[in-house]
């Protein structure tokens, strides 16, 4: 069976494990999807009170608030095993089991669980999305679809990336550090809004070190069609969202690494 | 050439000094002192295709070590290793594909899936094929008797039924190589037995090597034709079980049953040493008497013409000594202590 297969075999198998259990998914689902619909709710108290964000429109910020929260969701679904490796698989040992079966660690972990729940942020960014679209009155034409397409895919690598490093520091530190929550919940906070409001330092960083515009704010200024504060080119913020790709290809490598220590020192 | 060809295999860990008590332990968090600890110090054997195994040792010997090592999961330190030609822990994916694991102390199996469904999802990861699946599934089933606890999701099962569940996933693949990391521990005695029987034919049958580790030494009487005890990170004895009794002590012990403790009474160190020194205790428990000998310096029948002279038994046999006290000894000898 090929990989992909399987870890849709993995995901099945995970998901009606978790329809067992319904009065859990539904009661962390609906907490997950409160967040996200607080977290709207707050930018639209802010609008409603200033107007405008330096130039950008209610309906621009959702648009890049909705992006990335479908994103981070959709990432979180499939690293549900790196999130809880340190308590799952480091402490207790387990990960001797995944090693001693021929695939990919990185697989298997994929394949650990569907977390449904992450379903309350992800349904609420799309419809945020749709609406944010509607309301800018964008055309919805293939270019724009495709890109969107593109930088959520790209985010969704970014995202998943993002919790294998978490997981990888559990080589060390046995425990999941909540260190990474920085950069994940603190990361979709941070794109929700337009880079340009950003001090310069901020801005690159996360363009250059943990990619997160290239994934959010350059993509979308193109699909917004408006021209970038930041004087970027189309040609850029089109390509942005292969940087998300890439930096998985670095989690994975950093991974490895981590895997070496694991099986030299045996815990 | 052997399945398994180890040569010089040696794993030294480092380890964190903990300083005793609260502020010992806040202390470790700015300043540690590392010690390194010698898990294996050089460690030498070749395991023939169709083999079965015991590999025996102390509580920290270095036995969990070797099998991690063999089986891909842990780097040594130095030393070499060859597992059907693969350096296990080298090409870890191609080599776990023609092992199989079982550790008693943890399943291997999905803790919330039915047993069956355990396996398919087995047969995807390992990619069998689906006659050879199919085949492989349904023996196992049958000898192992799973049929009634398929639909069961693992943890509802006992410790013997999760283990015998727990041996079939690990030969769903038809590996040529089975590890069993002290496979019986915990277990009943019915569960033991049909553990053992199971084994035992799947070595002679399927002509599995087996490399077993255990603390139990009727697992090793029951199936092994060779033990290797290891020892502070060495292998002290490599030999058959009956060599392994040899090396530590020739004893053999008469057990002869008189009509009265009266009759018994009579039996005494002194009457049988005559001959020479070939008697080494004596114990009379009523009308039982426990006669330990060397057969060497005294042969059994002698003993036995010295004992007719005194009395008239009314029934006599006899024993090897148990294993268990041939290894505590072994682990004397060599001053191995749990560490």
């Amino acid at each position: 069976m090929s990989s992909a297969a399987l870890l849709l075999r993995y995901l099945a198998i995970s998901l009606r494990g978790q329809l067992q259990y319904r009065a859990s998914f539904l009661m962390a689902a609906s907490g997950n999807l409160l967040n996200c619909v607080i977290e709207i709710a707050g930018i639209w108290v802010l609008f409603d009170r200033f107007g405008d964000l330096s130039g950008w429109s209610f309906a621009e910020v959702a648009f890049f608030c909705g992006t990335v929260n479908a994103t981070f969701a959709m990432g979180e679904l499939l690293a549900t095993g790196f999130d809880q490796f340190g308590t799952l698989y480091v402490k207790t040992g387990d990960f001797d089991r995944l090693l001693l079966r021929p695939r990919s660690t990185v697989l298997q972990l994929a394949g650990h669980e569907l977390s449904l729940r992450r379903l309350g942020r992800l349904l609420p960014g799309i419809v945020i999305v749709v609406a944010a679209w509607a309301a800018l009155d964008l055309p919805l034409d293939a270019d724009r679809v495709g890109l969107l397409a593109l930088a959520m895919a790209g985010g969704v690598a970014f995202f998943f990336a993002l919790m294998v490093l978490q997981a990888t520091m559990c080589f060390w530190t046995t425990e999941s550090l909540e260190l990474m929550n920085i950069l994940t919940y603190g990361g979709v906070e941070t794109a929700s809004y337009p880079l340009p409001i950003y001090h310069r330092l901020f801005r690159r960083f996360f363009t250059f070190v943990v990619p997160l515009a290239c994934i959010g704010y350059f993509p979308i200024v193109a699909v917004l069609g408006v021209d970038d504060p930041l004087g970027t080119s189309r040609l850029f913020q089109v390509a942005a969202p292969l940087a998300g790709f890439a930096f998985l290809g670095v989690a994975i490598g950093v991974w490895q690494l981590g895997v070496r220590r694991y099986t030299s020192t045996g815990s | 050439m052997p399945q398994i060809e180890v040569r010089g295999l040696a794993k030294t860990f480092r380890v964190a000094e903990r300083l005793p008590g609260l502020a010992g332990a806040f202390r470790g968090l700015f300043h540690r002192r590392m010690r390194d600890v010698h898990a294996l110090g050089g460690v030498d054997f070749d395991i023939e295709r169709g083999e079965l195994v015991g590999y025996i040792g102390p509580n920290g010997a270095g036995k969990s070590t070797t099998i991690k090592i063999l089986a891909g999961i842990l780097n040594p330190t130095a030393g070499t290793c060859r597992v059907d030609g693969l350096t296990p822990w080298r090409d870890r994916r191609r080599h776990v594909a023609h092992i199989g694991v079982v550790f008693g102390q943890r399943t291997q199996l999905w803790w919330d899936l039915p047993v069956i469904e355990s396996f398919d999802l087995l047969r995807d990861i390992y990619r069998i094929p689906a006659a050879a699946y199919r085949d492989n599934r349904d023996r196992l089933i049958a000898l192992m008797d799973l049929e009634p606890l398929l639909d069961v999701p693992v943890r509802q099962l006992s410790l013997g039924q999760r283990m015998r569940s727990d041996l079939a996933a690990a030969l769903l693949h038809g590996p040529s190589l089975l590890f069993l990391d002290e496979p019986t521990i915990g277990l009943d005695a019915v569960s033991k037995l049909a553990i053992r029987d199971f084994v035992r034919e799947l070595n002679r049958e399927a002509q599995v090597t087996v490399l077993l580790t255990t603390h139990d030494m009727d697992d090793i009487e029951a199936l092994c034709e060779r033990v290797m005890v290891i020892g502070n990170g060495r292998i002290l004895v490599d030999t058959s079980v009956d060599g392994l009794r040899r090396r530590v002590r020739n004893e053999r012990i008469l057990v002869v049953d008189y009509d009265s403790a009266g009759e018994a009474a009579t039996v005494d160190a002194p009457a049988l040493v005559a001959e020479g020194e070939g008697v080494r205790s004596v114990e009379r428990d009523a009308s039982r008497v426990r006669i330990a000998f060397d057969p060497d310096r005294l042969p059994a029948a002698t003993l036995i013409g010295q004992l007719l002279a005194l009395g008239t038994p009314h029934d006599l046999f006899i024993e090897h000594p148990p294993i268990e006290q041939t290894v505590a000894e072994l682990y004397a000898e060599h001053d191995m202590r749990e560490r």
